[in-house]
């Protein structure tokens, strides 16, 4: 059995997930020769720090009722920094303006020779390079597949199950706010306002939604694969963004009459990145409704192959984490 | 342009070969070649479909060979365009001078808007219109389509374009 100690830095929705994933999925974990032992949780306030092993359940109940995880009050970059263990789930929130406290974690993580998972798409879409290179020189592991499309396979699925292929093109639908509202828009004839307030009230979309509808959510996405799987240095600054708050009911019932449907298409390819809504023909594998992500990738051997999942969600991200933390010490 | 002939030979050894020669030194990219040889016309000669594309305008030139060949044409039928796109636009289209919208496309000589379809809802609120375009090919439709996104951006319109594999 290997022991592998971890911290959960950031314990929102998705660090939450996590939490919840490892209890449930600890035999499955055992099955495989795993024990992953919590020994640190941070929120961006407080800390719970027990080299024996973190009662996860009793955090998530006292996170629940109290708002908080322990009672230490140092940072998520202090445990980093500071206490022993050997796997860092950095699931702090997206910043894309500087990165965040997110940058700083990976980047010391990565300085204490601790292997990195994360969800945060902040630091990736501002500083790729930097952080594999980092990663690399440390013989760390470095692993994102919950940055990109939620739940829905698409790093791992390239670099390991699509192996020896080379990815000419990536196109599909990486925001599940967005595919919401416009797949409400159409549905029901109403206009933009009216379904971005229905997605608020159920909590598909943010109360500040500018993230997710211009486009920029997306746009992050497309830069960690344009890095990753297409070897470029871009920043999110480099795509070609639009968004969806100028899309009217007409031009979707236009669109409906022409036999499309009008998605938030993200499309990256060695000479290309960028967001724009798109006419895809009805009854195309991208057209899919309600919050669903999808992405079609044109590979050089296997053609082309479509994938479709949930993009986000605490559970569905904490998915995409655990798969990346069984990848990292499987061998 | 896709040119369809509909041609008659006469019953002899090599009569096809001689009636393709010409059509093959005019350029012309032959599609298909349906020979109807178990037929015959009231005149005694066998009917041929032929389907080419070519990059001349006018043909012309071609039937007079033809028919100096002694190859008779029956019905020529000429298309210009063999790619059709729709895009959707967002915004004060009609405002924005729709007609010169339009006539950017259709001034091309390779490209056309065919169909227009527009709703506006209220006089203070965005328009909307999906335009057909037809085109002479798939790189000329593409070369529409973003002479089409420059002229909506400047005039502050959405284009909703179709995705990539739509165009391929």
């Amino acid at each position: 059995m290997k022991r592998i100690k971890a911290s959960i830095i950031g314990f929102g929705s998705v660090g939450q997930g996590v939490a919840r994933v490892l209890l449930r999925k600890k035999e499955e974990l055992s099955s495989m020769g795993l024990d992953i032992a919590v020994v640190a949780v941070a929120d961006s306030k407080t800390a719970v720090i027990d080299q024996q092993g973190v009662d996860l359940a009793m955090v998530l109940e006292r996170k629940a009722s109290e708002g908080i995880v322990g009672d230490e009050h140092i940072t998520g970059h202090d445990i980093i920094r500071d206490i022993e263990h050997d796997l860092v789930i950095e699931t702090t929130p997206t910043n894309i303006d500087t990165g965040g406290v997110g940058l700083q974690n990976m980047l010391t993580a990565f300085n204490k020779k601790r292997h990195v998972v994360t969800s945060n798409k902040g630091p990736l879409a501002l500083k790729y390079r930097e952080l594999a290179a980092l990663a690399e020189r440390s013989g760390c592991a470095f692993r994102f597949e919950a940055t990109v499309g939620g739940a829905m396979p698409l790093i791992n699925l390239i670099k390991d199950t699509l192996a020896g292929n080379d990815v000419i093109s990536i196109e599909g639908i990486f925001n599940g706010t967005c595919n919401y509202i416009l797949t409400r828009m159409m549905e029901e004839h109403a206009t933009y306002e009216l379904m971005l307030a229905e997605a608020q009230e159920l909590g598909i979309a943010e109360k500040d939604p500018i993230y997710d509808v211009e486009g920029i959510d997306a746009a992050c996405k497309l830069v960690i694969l344009a890095n990753a799987i297409f070897g470029m240095d871009a920043t999110y600054k480099d795509v070609h963004v639009t968004g969806i708050s100028r899309i009217t009911p007409e031009a979707l019932m236009l669109a409906e009459t022409d036999g499309y449907v009008i998605k938030l298409i993200g499309e990256v390819s060695k000479n290309r990145i960028q967001v724009a809504p798109r006419l895809v023909p009805i009854g195309h594998p991208l057209a899919v409704g309600g919050t669903l992500n999808v992405a079609s990738l044109q590979t050089d051997l296997a053609g082309p192959v479509i994938v479709v999942g949930r993009g986000a969600g605490s559970i569905e991200t904490a998915s995409a984490i655990l798969s990346d933390i069984v990848s990292v010490y499987k061998d | 342009m896709r040119v369809s002939m509909d041609i008659e030979l006469q019953d002899a050894p090599g009569q096809l070969v001689h009636a393709l020669k010409p059509i093959s030194e005019f350029k012309g990219n032959l599609v298909s070649v349906v020979h109807h040889h178990e037929k015959r016309t009231p005149r005694g000669t066998i009917p041929v479909q032929v389907v080419f594309e070519t990059e001349s305008l006018s043909i012309s030139p071609l039937i007079k060979k033809l028919e100096e060949l002694g190859v008779g044409v029956i019905r020529v039928n000429e298309e210009k365009y063999l790619e059709r796109g729709t895009v959707v636009l967002i915004g004060h289209i009609v405002h924005t001078d729709l007609e010169d919208t339009i006539d950017t496309i259709d001034k091309t000589g390779y490209a056309e808007v065919v169909e227009l379809h527009l709703s506006m809802p209220s006089i203070n609120k965005s328009s909307s219109a999906s335009f057909k375009l037809d085109a002479v090919g798939k790189k000329e439709l593409r070369d529409a389509i973003s002479l089409l996104r420059s002229i909506a951006n400047k005039k502050d319109l959405v284009l909703i374009e179709p995705i990539e594999s739509e165009i391929l």
